[in-house]
């Protein structure tokens, strides 16, 4: 549990941290700053830069709370042998494979035996060696054993060697080290933490070093994070100012002390010493093994976490383990079959003992049981231990003989069947995703089935039912809406191209522009509205972090502008601005430079405060060439409007409000612009404390916050942006389609009201036959008294049935309610006592729509709801702040999207696309647990008629376990005789079509109503199971009653009777029969009739050539036809009412299927791969 | 590099060489296998298919039930009991001690054959209650002892009759040990009755299972002696009743072929036995039959198969009836989404 919470909090800390980092201002090195002869050169101040406080202050913040000596790890810059002095670190040579030659046996051995099912196997293995218990020979009892031992040792032993071949490339990569004051190559496995590496532009960084120095005069360096969490954009990160210059001389008097090695690859506290100053270092300081540095042509850093203990290698370990819910149902009937092992056992041994008592007198002489052994000359009991030993010995063997009662194999055959069920899911094309080039992943291979189950959804929006790419939209500027762009026609799409040096200029991307605002954009600032268009579009271009870069395309003259970035909300608005004709070109710390309609403008950048989630605005102070010195400041509407200065302009600021209302309405993303000209006296105070704070040594970022507040104030409002983020290509379809099939379907967004509500009707969660019901409560009391009155509403309308019927709720006759709710009022509840109200609230709900949550909410809401039901849920999302929710459903699922892979490294399934949770849950996860819920059962009855058969047999021995059936058959009952169809059909056997599932999405309720597997199936089964064992064994006893029958005859009968049987009541059960069915059912029973005239064939065994005898009589084969008609009727005729009389849904839906009636009952047609449907504006 | 950008938007898209997009596509390669897309038989369990199957069946099983029957009826089957009538009144009260004492135990049985018998009549003998099957019985034997000279001291499962006086007994084991060595002999009208022991056990036996250079040593040597002895001089590939014997039976009660007499006995036809009672299962209450028997296509006489068959046979005939009623009473339209549950407003199951 405490893990888990760690986790948690740590997660959401990496969340937060992202957000900072991805407003940090950057320098651009030289190299990437294009035109600069040709702009003027201006007498620019230096300045400091408030983004690098921001850095500086996580650093500090921590600092405050001193690393302790025994948390830390210190690092004597160029000093290894130091470093390494007192603790050993690890060096650089990674390991992932797990065995050595000489370790390989052991280790894996241990590893395989983790699993209860070997241990069960050795332990009756082991028993079976007592030479009181030798009921099967040595051979026999071990080989099945040594059999599955051997597969899986030889399927790892090829991983691991797999593993370490790469291992061995990976440590032999060479790397620049510092030796004796000039760099050298060293291969990766010898570098040492300590050592000062040297890495070029797009080099593999070959452990987590600590910046000090770049190519870059103001210590920028850009890495790339692909191979760490997926995402393709550039990072920045500096080397601190105090160790510039001092690449080579006098490095070794750094100390660096530094927490231990962590999996959190967003987080990093250190202090560096340097030259006796206490410098701290955060995340931003740091680069990471694995990533690349790009547009840099050199860094120089030192190492300080290296091979295992780098962040990467830390996160590589697996997905978390989890047990499917069938599973944990199964366990239950695993138990009563053990009762019933222990019971059949019982009974053998209370007989045996009454046998015994009956006959004590006789025992000495009896021919078959000569207790005494007179060979030698002292006559003594022969293999006879006393009456109680006898009873005991008697009660293991029956353990041995019945072992498979309990059928260990499907522990076996259940993976087996996963890992083929994950192959198909893997490899449905349905469920390739084209934009992200991406298919779907399982990650977590022992919870398919459960994907048959989900009753609750749990969603996040932004980027997984939205695209996270965003667009820009709408204007509204100056009081005056541009909403005109037609989205329906591509060619309106403006890419504004501008001439530099005789090249041409384009932004990467292409926006819809509205022609109104386009004309006045490029009518220049003479009209009034001109002035304020000039204004919108340049706050735009330069208030963001974004970095311009030129790439060069397959046409020499032109080349591409790509704005990079990590908000994709200030990427839409840069691309916007471009397009308007306000082209942002280059970025350095001290300057941008805009293209404005052509026109190159140099803007000085005299101070950037980042965006921040308290504070939710950010703001520049631009120097312009006129020198007058404006600050503008973007930010969300609600702390937007709190500094705007309400005195002018007040029917601006009403008709602005009225646009952010029905922007938002229309669920577009709003920012509001804002700008304020600066006196000069107002500037210089501004500065002198902008500069104190940035310096300071405490509170750093407290300081800067209160700087930045001070200057963001009593703005003017220029306008507002509206950026769309666009809903995924058939996200409203799969909700309904969700919805349908009776899963609610909760969204849990950071949005707000506003926006989620109107992108719940636009993703069809939200209908308008639907009853909303809004809690938006400020305390305690108010939420309780909101939800007491929202119960009651809600079960009025959705009428007495929901709680009592929960299979009626589909038919009957009801008004949907939608539940939403805010964060805020989750503070109140969660956590609380009031978490029974809600639930009990939302049960009534279809749908429920949570806003304003933060990521650890997320996860409160999913425990909220998995605490309380027994119901499936599942989580889906796709950034680090989902990464809580995701661990804490009972499936999580991960979107490969924009946001990096966090979320895909902690789920269980990973997909490109919202939409193919349809084909997931309502195909894959239908079938899943249809062939995962039968394969249990037909196990348990495949293993358990046999078993019945031993135990009818012992009955006519004495009591005394013998076998008919020859020890090897009873062996390769379970390992060849039977299993390869029960796998194939759990692998490949479809109850219904793709097709009929999709379109049906009722008929996932069978998974919901557990209709495969439940205790009434285990319990009929059983029965039947009792009765095919009874026909399989009486037949052949009373037609041989008083013969010359020897026991393997009889035995070899039963064998085949008992294969032919068990194939053809799986025959029976099969839906579809396809080629690799036929081959699998057919093809065992041939392989058995082989197996066991082999076996006949072998003349030291007792039953040598019994089977040929046995099959020249007329009598066996009357016997075998009369076992199978007799012992598969009943269930031909139950099977047969039951479906004709009480047919389920899948039932008919499959008669349907087979005789074309599945007309559209009020079922919405859904296109499972929509490639050329237009997308959803 | 633009892998994140949506390649509809971006003007750079057409730039991008396709085959190299192709090439790299990760798009899962459409199989009809990976797709489960196999063309399938879907059968389904219709009214018509349902009442047909067991139509046939009812068909197929009631000629073979009377065939059965009949053929059991054919079979001429004499049993007769003599573990006590064998034994003189007086030594009634201790079957034990007489079986066990030393002296003639020559009986004579009369049998009076009740109907015609076609030669080969099979000559059994039956014995109830003995536990060919017990799990200390059937593993005490060394079947590599019994296939091959060299393997004589393999005696290691045979105990406890695994050595005599030191030295290995071949065959070794309580089997072999306790070998049934009761004798019959036949005659009718004061002539006798020829009865053919060879061929009775399984020529695969002879052959293969029961070596040709093995010959019986130090056999019922020991204190305790189990049942009958061996000629020494025979291999055992031609002991016959051994290799009969050592065919365990997999019941309690069972048969073993003591021969065959080759001529046909008519009705009212009185067989005089004079039998060697010397087999011990006075000790626990086994009993002892002599059973002579013709033999049909279905073997011997046994009326099970015959009535199983008939039963299924008829009960599938009825339920096929049930089914066709039930079916013109009540039918129901298969595929017909009406029925599915949430176009039903009511439940009706």
């Amino acid at each position: 549990m405490d893990s888990n919470a760690s986790i948690e909090s740590e997660s959401y800390r990496s969340f937060s941290s992202r957000r900072s980092i991805s407003s940090h201002h950057s320098k651009l090195s030289a190299s990437n700053s294009i035109g600069e002869a040709t702009c003027a050169e201006m007498g620019s101040k230096k300045v400091r830069h408030g983004s690098r406080g921001g850095a500086d202050s996580e650093g500090f913040n921590l600092s405050q709370k001193e690393i302790s000596d025994e948390d830390a790890r210190f690092v004597y810059i160029n000093d290894p042998a130091r470093t390494n002095e007192r603790f050993e670190y690890a060096r650089n040579s990674i390991r992932t494979a797990k065995y050595s030659v000489i370790t390989f046996l052991p280790r894996n051995l241990f590893e395989q035996f983790h699993r209860v099912a070997y241990i069960y196997f050795l332990v009756i293995a082991i028993l079976n060696q007592l030479p009181q218990l030798a009921v099967f020979g040595r051979g026999a009892s071990i080989m099945p054993l040594a059999f599955v031992l051997l597969v899986t040792a030889v399927k790892d032993a090829y991983e691991d060697y797999r593993r370490h071949r790469s291992d061995r490339i990976e440590n032999n990569r060479l790397a620049l080290v510092l030796v004796d004051g000039e760099f050298r190559d060293k291969k990766w496995k010898d570098i040492e933490v300590g050592e000062i590496i040297r890495v070029r532009a797009n080099e593999t960084l070959p452990c987590d070093m600590v910046l000090l120095s770049t190519s870059d005069p103001t210590g920028v360096a850009y890495i790339q994070t692909i191979n760490l969490d997926g995402e393709s954009n550039l990072k920045t990160r500096y080397a601190k100012q105090e160790t510039l210059s001092k690449i080579l001389e006098n490095m070794s008097s750094g100390l660096i002390k530094c927490e231990k090695p962590n999996r959190n690859i967003y987080g990093f506290h250190a202090n560096m010493e340097v030259d006796g100053k206490r410098l701290s270092l955060g995340a931003s300081n740091i680069i990471l093994r694995g990533c690349e540095l790009k547009n840099t042509a050199w860094a120089v850093g030192v190492a300080v976490y290296a091979g295992q203990e780098t962040k990467v290698m830390l996160n590589s370990s697996g997905a978390p383990s989890k047990r499917s819910k069938l599973e944990k149902r199964m366990n239950v009937e695993i138990i009563l079959l053990s009762f019933f092992l222990i019971t059949l056992c019982s009974i053998v041994s209370v007989l045996a003992a009454i046998w015994l008592r009956r006959h004590r007198d006789k025992l000495d002489n009896i021919p078959y049981y000569r207790r005494k052994d007179y060979s030698e000359t002292d006559v003594e009991n022969y293999n006879y231990y006393g009456w109680g030993w006898e009873i005991f010995f008697t009660f293991l063997m029956s353990v041995i003989v019945f072992q498979i009662m309990i059928p260990i194999s499907l522990y076996i055959s259940m993976e087996l069947v996963r890992v083929g069920q994950a192959f198909f899911m893997i490899r449905d094309g349905g469920m390739y995703d084209e934009a992200s080039n991406s298919r779907f992943q399982c990650r977590a291979l022992n919870i398919n089935e459960d994907l048959g189950q989900i009753k609750y959804v749990f969603s996040d929006k932004t980027g997984t039912l939205t695209e996270n790419k965003m667009e820009f939209r709408s204007a509204s500027i100056w009081g005056v809406d541009y909403s005109g762009g037609n989205p329906d026609l591509q060619s309106e799409q403006v890419a504004h191209e501008v001439e530099v040096d005789g090249k041409i200029l384009r932004p990467k991307m292409a926006v819809r522009a509205d022609p109104e605002l386009l004309r006045l954009a490029r009518g220049g600032r003479e009209s009034e509205q001109g002035k304020h268009v000039y204004d919108f579009f340049l706050a735009l271009a330069s208030c963001n972090t974004i970095v311009p870069f030129v790439v060069d395309t397959e046409d020499p003259s032109v080349k591409l502008v790509d704005y990079q970035g990590e908000s994709p909300d200030e990427q839409a608005l840069v691309y916007a601005a471009a397009a308007y004709g306000f082209m942002l070109i280059e970025r350095t710390s001290g300057h941008i430079v805009v293209d404005v309609q052509g026109e190159k403008q140099r803007f000085n950048v005299l101070g950037l405060h980042e965006f921040e989630s308290d504070r939710k605005r950010m703001s520049v102070i631009l120097g312009f060439p006129d020198k007058s010195v404006k600050v503008f400041v973007k930010g969300a509407d609600t702390t937007m409007f709190s500094v705007i200065d309400r005195t002018s302009n007040n029917n601006v600021l009403q008709a602005t409000e009225g646009h952010l209302l029905s922007y938002s309405s229309m669920g577009l993303r709003t920012l509001v612009v804002g700008m304020r000209e600066l006196s000069n006296s107002e500037f210089d105070k501004w500065y002198i404390a902008f500069e104190a704070a940035s310096t300071a040594l405490m509170g750093r970022a407290a300081l800067l916050r209160k700087v930045a507040s001070s200057i963001e104030s009593n703005l003017c409002v220029i306008g507002a942006s509206a950026i769309e983020d666009k809903l995924q290509l058939g996200v409203p379809e799969a909700i309904e389609s969700l919805r349908m099939a009776d899963i609610k379907v909760w969204v849990l967004t950071g949005d707000k009201q506003e926006t989620a509500i109107s992108i719940g009707y636009s993703s069809r969660l939200l209908t308008s036959r639907m009853n909303q019901i809004i809690i938006n409560s400020n305390s305690k009391e108010l939420c309780r008294k909101s939800l007491e009155d929202a119960i009651i509403k809600a079960k009025k309308l959705s009428g007495p049935n929901v709680s009592s019927n929960m299979e009626g709720s589909s038919g009957a006759v009801t008004i949907p309610v939608g539940l939403i709710i805010d964060g805020t009022s989750l503070v109140y509840i969660l956590d609380s006592e009031l978490e029974e109200l809600l639930f009990q609230l939302a049960s009534h709900c279809s749908v429920v729509l949570c806003c304003r949550v933060a990521p650890l909410q997320k996860a409160g809401i999913v425990a909220l709801v998995k605490k309380r039901t027994s119901d499936m849920t599942l989580a889906i999302g796709d950034g680090a702040n989902d990464v809580s929710m995701i661990q804490c459903a009972d499936v999580g699922i991960g979107i490969s999207g924009q946001e990096g892979r966090q979320a895909v490294m902690a789920s269980d399934f990973a997909m490109g696309q919202f939409r193919f949770l349809v084909p997931l849950l309502l195909v894959h996860g239908h079938w899943n647990y249809q062939r995962m819920g039968y394969m249990i059962l037909y196990n348990f009855y495949r293993n358990a008629v046999f078993v019945l058969i031993l135990f009818w047999y012992v009955l006519y021995t004495c009591f005394t376990l013998t076998t008919a059936i020859n020890e090897w058959s009873s062996v390769l009952y379970s390992v060849i005789y039977t299993s390869v169809p029960t796998i194939v059909v759990g692998i490949l056997d479809k109850d219904l079509s793709k097709r009929t599932l999709s379109k049906h999405p009722q008929l996932y309720g069978a998974g919901h109503r557990q209709e495969v597997y439940n205790s009434k199936h285990f319990w009929l089964t059983m029965v039947d199971t009792i009765w095919q064992s009874a026909a399989a064994f009486f037949i052949p006893l009373l037609a041989y009653r008083k013969s010359t029958v020897d026991g393997p005859s009889i035995g070899d009968l039963w064998t085949l009777a008992a294969v032919i049987l068990v194939n053809l009541h799986l025959a029976m059960d099969i839906v579809s029969w396809t080629w690799v069915t036929h081959a699998a059912i057919w093809g065992s029973i041939v392989a058995t009739v082989i197996c066991v005239i082999v076996i006949d064939a072998i003349p030291i065994l007792p039953g040598y050539w019994a089977i040929f005898h046995a099959a020249g009589t007329w009598v066996f084969w009357l016997c075998l036809l009369a076992i199978i008609v007799a012992a598969l009727v009943p269930r031909l005729v139950v099977k047969f009412f039951h479906q004709y009389y009480c047919p389920s849904d899948i039932q008919i839906a499959r008669e349907a299927e087979k005789y074309g009636r599945l007309r559209d009952h009020g079922t919405v047609e859904i296109e499972m791969n929509p490639i050329l449907e237009p997308p959803r504006r | 590099m633009n892998s994140n950008t949506p390649p509809s938007t971006s003007v750079a898209a057409g730039s991008v060489d396709p085959s190299v997009a192709r090439r790299n596509s990760k798009r899962p390669k459409y199989s009809r296998f990976t797709q489960q897309e196999l063309p399938a038989c879907k059968p389904i369990l219709t009214p018509r298919w349902v009442i047909s199957a067991f139509l046939l069946v009812s068909i197929v099983f009631i000629p073979i039930g009377v065939a059965s029957l009949l053929a059991s009826h054919d079979v001429v089957e004499i049993v007769d009991r003599y573990d006590t009538a064998c034994i003189p009144d007086s030594a009634r009260n201790d079957k034990v001690n007489y079986i066990q004492s030393p002296g003639n135990k020559t009986c004579t049985r009369n049998i009076t054959v009740t109907k015609h018998m076609k030669k080969p009549i099979y000559v059994y003998y039956q014995l109830d209650n003995f536990y060919q099957n017990h799990r200390r019985y059937v593993k005490s034997r060394s079947d590599a002892q019994l296939r091959s000279n060299g393997s004589a001291d393999d005696v290691s499962s045979c105990e406890p009759e695994d050595k005599s006086n030191g030295q290995p007994i071949v065959p070794c084991g309580l089997i072999a040990w306790s070998l049934f060595n009761d004798t019959y002999d036949f005659s009718r009208n004061g002539q006798q009755l020829s009865l053919n022991k060879k061929g009775i056990s399984w020529k695969s036996d002879r052959e293969h299972k029961f070596g040709k250079n093995v010959f019986p040593r130090n056999f019922q040597n020991g204190s305790l002696i189990g049942g009958g002895s061996l000629n020494d001089s025979l291999p055992l590939s031609e002991q016959e009743d051994l290799i009969v014997w050592m065919r365990t039976a997999a019941l309690p009660t069972f048969r073993k072929l003591y021969g065959k007499i080759e001529d046909d006995l008519q009705v009212n036809d009185v067989v005089m036995v004079t039998l060697e009672n010397r087999y011990n299962t006075y000790s626990f209450n086994g009993k002892k039959k002599l059973v002579l028997s013709t033999a049909s296509w279905l073997g011997g006489k046994n009326d099970f198969l015959g009535i199983a068959y008939l039963t299924v046979g008829g009960l599938c005939f009825f339920l096929a009836m049930v089914f066709t009623v039930v079916y013109l009473v009540k039918p129901r339209k298969l595929g017909d989404p009406s029925y599915l549950s949430w176009n039903r407003n009511s439940g009706w199951h």
